[in-house]
């Protein structure tokens, strides 16, 4: 009895403080709310004192470049004030509509590109036109198909920020040993720098995961293969060109220069650790290697199939819905993204490439890693924009390519089979997003 | 007529139950009652906080998830079309997008439940055997065993995630030097995959059900073993005689807590092999999860957690069922012999 009531008690003190936490929130949300309109976005504010909420998700090596940023662009401007939430890309995308919906958003964001179609369809991000116009950002600073896939149903979602592809990684002073001077650019040379590592002792020279990135791997092997993973009726993935992806995948496996059943990671670990000589991996990684001291260069990834292609991704502006936007914060927010993306020079030290040929032309990779990477960005390729494609890839593509590498089902069957489940899930979405 | 008042005043339902056949009684009762009454209130101002708290976050979500059950409901969507059982057919009919996953995953809780229930009521009972002896260090072997216990379901996955890897791990390694087979995939291949992920859990949590049999085994009586002793009981008879029964009342406590935590696994194999090789160890609230927060299928993802809540409620209801019938009967026998 006594325990309970202390217990009560705990309770009731807990529930208050609770409560009181809420009011204080609501009093915070309130204070923003209810302003006049602002004027037209002209570039600059000059409003009040506004504080912005700002969610991405650069936890990596990139994180620091984007504090900085952060910290630079709130010393220029007197009445804005950014706040950064970073957290983890997969929290992220769970979080944002959860907040959204709830009326609990962020005021300006990063997603990925492969996202954008995805939020717009469930209505947590909004149409920003007017911000593209004013920017005077067109399609000629942009490669193409970044600028393309930022439009849903004619609208565009999202301001890119940068370019992020696949890569090759090699350790320099295993491929020195082995007498390799080139990074190798095609199957063959490929084929043979494999062997002369082998020949000089590196057992296991080019890790094949079975996770992460591994069909990121697939889908840059596919279009090389010039196919499409996904079409206009459903996923075509498992095309020849995708199953002939995934059987070279494999055969790195078959041919010994891979060890089998590759955990999550532990690829890139391993190369981390110099214990095999390439990876293939998101540049993002450039800093971390940099930093763990390996004797490493990067290069783009060779072209296995006929076409010279690889996965690509980019980081885009957004602004969420929000149920009664404060003018004042979204007129600030246009400004935050207008100041970023002309200062994504900077951004480029975090392994990224700018997404802005005008930033990319003063120079802004000079010197940098993956100065080589950005000669090839007209043959990055991107994701379409369909709505709901990640979490559809992720429960199908992703899965046989792990069944394909791991040779557990023959690599054709494996991505038939998830074809078929992909399409069934795209014609789903389409129902559900009325599309 | 005077019952029915009595009944009228009495503020709970537990007064009823005695039948009033004497008058005297029954008024003295309804003093009672009446000196309560003014507290008529009270049990419920005891119980508000509680009810407030299990009303609004066990009770409410459990309706509320029939009710989106019975939707196609994806929260971020305008609208949510009432689909009646259509998520629950789904379900059981083979050749839907979610058949496959779905029972794949429940497939997955059973084999890591079967697998992990009986060692984590033997070792423990074991541990705890060990560590009610008196011998020298012993609080401190007993603040080690229950050590892995308070880490995290994160540490203790990611950990054993490197330590276990095929390629790059410790685990492997130290096989190798020992001449034992040194390529067992433990992360990314079946069934080497289920021992890795029974294993990490029976060290993570064996801890807490050894406290809980450390507790039970000092509530028996030491005469009771001095009895069995003078009896001529070795160890062995002591053990079967006198500590299995002693344990009974909390076996079952441990069995219950223990079925429903293994079938509620998902840190492990979401952290240790993503649910590979394939979704091989993708468990039921892993793919609930999955479909439910990922993919915003809200209404099939309550419609999987209703199916397992079924399958759940009727494993605990065997259990108490189990345990339940076998105390009485014994006791009775004791009393008759």
């Amino acid at each position: 009895m006594k325990q309970n009531d202390f217990l009560g008690r705990r309770v009731f003190g807990v529930t208050a403080l609770g409560a009181a936490l809420m009011l204080v929130l609501a009093g915070c949300s309130a204070g923003g709310t209810g302003q006049a309109a602002g004027e037209p976005f002209t570039g600059e504010y000059t409003g009040p004192e506004v504080e912005l909420s700002y969610w991405n998700g650069f936890t990596g090596g990139d994180g620091p470049f984007m504090e900085k940023m952060v910290s630079d662009f709130n010393a220029e401007h007197d009445n804005i004030k950014v706040v950064s939430n970073t957290m983890q890309w997969t929290d992220f995308y769970q979080r944002l509509p959860a907040a959204v919906t709830a009326g609990e958003g962020p005021d300006v964001g990063v997603m990925h590109l492969d996202q954008l179609a995805t939020n717009a369809a469930r209505n947590v991000i909004i149409p920003i036109d007017d911000l593209a116009d004013d920017l005077g950002l067109t399609a000629n600073d942009f490669t193409e198909e970044v600028w393309d896939a930022g439009v849903y149903k004619d609208a565009r979602y999202g301001i890119p920020l940068d370019v992020h592809s696949l890569a090759m990684y090699y350790n320099t002073e295993h491929f020195a040993a082995a007498g390799i001077e080139e990074a190798p650019t095609d199957a063959a040379s490929l084929q043979d720098a494999l062997g002369k590592l082998k020949a000089a002792g590196y057992e296991t020279p080019f890790w094949m995961p079975t996770r992460w990135p591994s069909h990121l791997m697939n889908l840059s092997l596919l279009w090389q293969n010039d196919g499409e993973p996904y079409g206009d009726d459903g996923a075509t993935f498992d095309s020849a060109a995708g199953v002939k992806a995934l059987e070279w995948q494999r055969s790195i496996v078959d041919d010994g220069y891979s060890p089998g059943d590759v955990a999550i990671d532990s690829q890139y670990v391993a190369f981390k650790n110099g214990e095999t000589s390439i990876t293939w991996d998101g540049i993002w990684q450039i800093n971390d290697l940099s930093e763990s001291g390996l004797p490493y260069a990067v290069a783009p990834i060779p072209a296995i199939g006929e076409t010279d292609a690889v996965w690509a991704n980019s980081h885009n502006f957004f602004l969420p819905r929000q149920a009664n936007a404060d003018k004042n914060k979204v007129n600030a927010s246009k400004v935050f993204i207008a100041w970023m993306s002309e200062q994504s020079a900077e951004w480029a030290g975090s392994g990224m490439i700018p997404a802005r040929q005008s930033v990319r032309d003063a120079g802004a990779l000079d010197g940098l890693p993956q100065e080589a990477i950005a000669e090839t960005i007209d043959s990055m390729r991107f994701l379409p924009p369909i709505p709901g494609i990640g979490g559809v890839q992720a429960e199908t593509l992703e899965i046989a390519v792990a069944d394909g590498v791991q040779g557990t089902t023959s690599p054709s069957e494996a991505l038939k089979k998830a074809a078929g489940t992909a399409t069934k899930l795209m014609d789903d979405n389409k129902a559900s997003f009325g599309d | 007529m005077s019952t029915k008042v009595g009944e009228r005043v009495l503020p709970t339902g537990r007064a009823r139950r005695p039948s009033a056949s004497n008058q005297e009684s029954q008024k003295k009762r309804g003093e009672q009652a009446g000196t309560r009454q003014q507290g008529k209130a009270t049990p419920w101002l005891f119980l508000a906080p509680y009810l407030l708290l299990f009303g609004s976050f066990v009770i409410l979500p459990a309706v509320l998830g029939v009710w989106i059950s019975l939707h196609s409901w994806d929260y971020t969507l305008p609208n949510k079309p009432f689909v009646g059982l259509d998520n629950y057919v789904s379900l059981f009919s083979p050749g839907s997008t979610v058949f496959g996953p779905f029972w794949g995953s429940m497939r997955a809780t059973g084999i890591f439940t079967v697998l992990s229930v009986p060692l984590l009521l033997i070792v423990p009972l074991a541990v705890a055997l060990l560590m009610s002896k008196k011998f020298p260090g012993r609080d401190f072997l007993r603040a080690i065993y229950f050590a892995p216990y308070v880490l995290g379901v994160a540490v203790i996955s990611v950990l054993w995630r490197y330590l276990l890897d095929n390629n790059i791990g410790l685990v492997n390694h130290y096989l190798g030097l020992l001449g034992l087979p040194d390529d067992t995939a433990w992360t990314t291949t079946t069934p080497a995959a289920w021992v890795a992920l029974v294993g990490v859990t029976v060290w993570w949590t064996l801890g807490f059900n050894a406290v809980i049999y450390l507790a039970g085994l000092q509530d028996i009586p030491i005469e009771l073993y001095e009895a069995a002793r003078v009896d001529g009981a070795g160890p062995w008879m002591q053990f079967l005689n006198v500590t299995i029964p002693g344990l009974k009342p909390i076996l079952s406590f441990i069995t219950i807590i223990t079925l429903l935590a293994s079938a509620n696994m998902f840190g492990q194999s979401y952290l240790m092999t993503q649910g590979g090789p394939g979704r091989e160890t993708r468990t039921a609230i892993y793919q609930i999860a999955d479909a439910g927060l990922r993919n915003f299928q809200m209404g099939s993802a309550a419609a999987m957690s209703y199916v397992l809540t079924v399958f759940l409620m009727a494993i605990s209801a065997l259990v108490f069922y189990v345990f339940r019938e076998k105390q009485p009967k014994k006791l009775k026998k004791e009393v008759r012999s």
